[in-house]
């Protein structure tokens, strides 16, 4: 199927457009909301399902040595991309060292929820996928954070701050990679059995769980470019729409010799071109407070989001189908 | 009439990815107890925020009360303001009447 194909049939999925419903709310300021007990609720939920099913699908296949070569590629992945994308920000939008370094922290780490949405785009076309890119997820979501923080401080610009050893353990423990390692080691230990006895849990309603969460993502993606707008401008916007198209071809030519499923390609990509909103923000609040929330949030969520989810995972796939075996 | 004592009502506004922070800091200072609320919306110098519809901590605020003896405010405040310096938030003491004066 080609690109212009899959976009035409991702953009009319119930996902695409309950996230479109939400934005649409926010934009026009209804008083539609997802309580915030709930939405961290759908977040664990996702996690554990996708964690588990792929801690399962693991103990079903066996450990391979291309499970060690796609994980050392994501974790380098995670470690170039913030490298790229300071010296970018640095140079096209004069943006300060702290801003440039949070907002490339974001590009190199991941976002579960597009991987989550990546692999439903990829089960709608008959596609099977490598189970352990869940724990590969987990991992990308660190490295980044380390190589922001290395160039920021080397920028001088930023103070050192609380040390390393404090940060490393709020952001190594942080609840989704907790959550997502977990289900997946559970997964793993328990196998097919265990997922059949929980499948009425984690797979019966994942889709329409997953439709709640997009709803709300799209409520708080609405609601940050509503705010958040007026501090993107064109080069920064630019980053947020291009960064993803860069990423995603680095990680082409990274599994390009590993011989990964399509579909596996296909969630590989869209982990290196995702950007992250949950972890990294909350990493970043702490380990480099000057930087402002409102331009790598709403650049995260409010541009990057929306264009993987609608545009992205497609191109990702066609992508993967020329790469993939 | 019960009789009331004069305390110190320290509140401090704060981004709840540096809660812990706060919270091992007081743990550690020489403060009796505190309490953690959630907030729900405000607007301060970095613009808007809505705890609504996060999955993440970024972006929510928290606010901690902790009332304690007059002598030990500045402990207190200087314990906060260790924190709240480098993050998005405000430190505000008042005067309150407690009618239980040993547990502060």
């Amino acid at each position: 199927m080609s690109f212009l194909d899959l976009a035409a049939q991702n953009l009319v999925s119930p996902m695409v457009l309950f996230f479109a419903l939400g934005l649409a709310a926010a934009l026009a300021r209804s008083d539609l909301a997802v309580p915030e007990a709930v939405a961290k609720t759908l977040a664990l939920y996702l996690m554990l399902a996708i964690g588990f099913k792929g801690g399962a699908e693991v103990a079903a296949s066996g450990l391979s040595a291309r499970m060690g070569a796609v994980t050392l590629a994501g974790v380098a992945l995670s470690f170039l991309i913030p490298v790229l994308g300071y010296a970018y920000l640095r140079a096209a939008s004069r943006l300060p060292a702290a801003d440039a370094a949070a907002v490339s922290a974001h590009y190199g780490s991941i976002s579960i929820v597009t991987f989550v949405a990546a692999t439903e785009t990829v089960r709608g076309q008959g596609l099977g996928f490598e189970g352990y890119l869940v724990a590969v997820a987990a991992l990308m979501e660190t490295p980044a954070i380390l190589s922001a923080l290395y160039l920021a401080r080397r920028s001088g610009d930023v103070p050192a701050g609380e040390g390393m050893g404090a940060l490393l353990r709020e952001v190594g423990l942080n609840a989704s990679v907790v959550m997502l390692v977990g289900s997946f080691l559970i997964g793993w230990a328990t196998g097919p059995k265990g997922l059949a006895m929980i499948a009425p849990f984690i797979i019966d309603p994942f889709r329409g769980v997953l439709c709640l969460f997009l709803l709300d993502m799209g409520l708080v993606a609405g609601r940050g470019m509503r705010e958040g707008a007026r501090h993107l401008k064109p080069p920064v916007l630019a980053f947020g729409l291009g960064m993803p198209l860069v990423s995603a071809a680095l990680a082409t030519l990274a599994i390009w010799p590993m011989g990964l499923s399509v579909g596996g390609a296909a969630l590989f990509i869209t982990l290196a071109a995702s950007a992250s909103y949950i972890a990294v923000p909350a990493a970043m609040r702490l380990a480099l407070p000057q930087a402002r929330p409102a331009i790598y949030l709403t650049l995260s969520l409010g541009v990057t989001f929306p264009f993987n989810l609608a545009l992205g995972i497609p191109l990702y796939l066609a992508l993967a189908a020329r790469v993939g075996t | 009439m019960v009789q009331t004592h004069l305390k110190k009502r320290v509140e401090i506004v704060l981004e709840a990815p540096a809660l812990r922070r706060l919270i091992d800091r007081l743990d550690a200072a020489a403060v009796t107890g505190y309490t953690v609320v959630p907030v729900l919306a405000g607007r301060g110098h970095e613009g808007s925020w809505r705890g609504e519809g996060l999955a993440g901590d970024a972006g929510r605020m928290v606010m901690v009360v902790c009332i304690t003896d007059p002598a030990k405010v500045d402990a207190v405040l200087e314990t906060a303001y260790a924190v709240v310096s480098r993050q998005i938030g405000i430190v505000t003491v008042s005067d309150v009447q407690v009618i239980r004066a040993e547990h502060f």
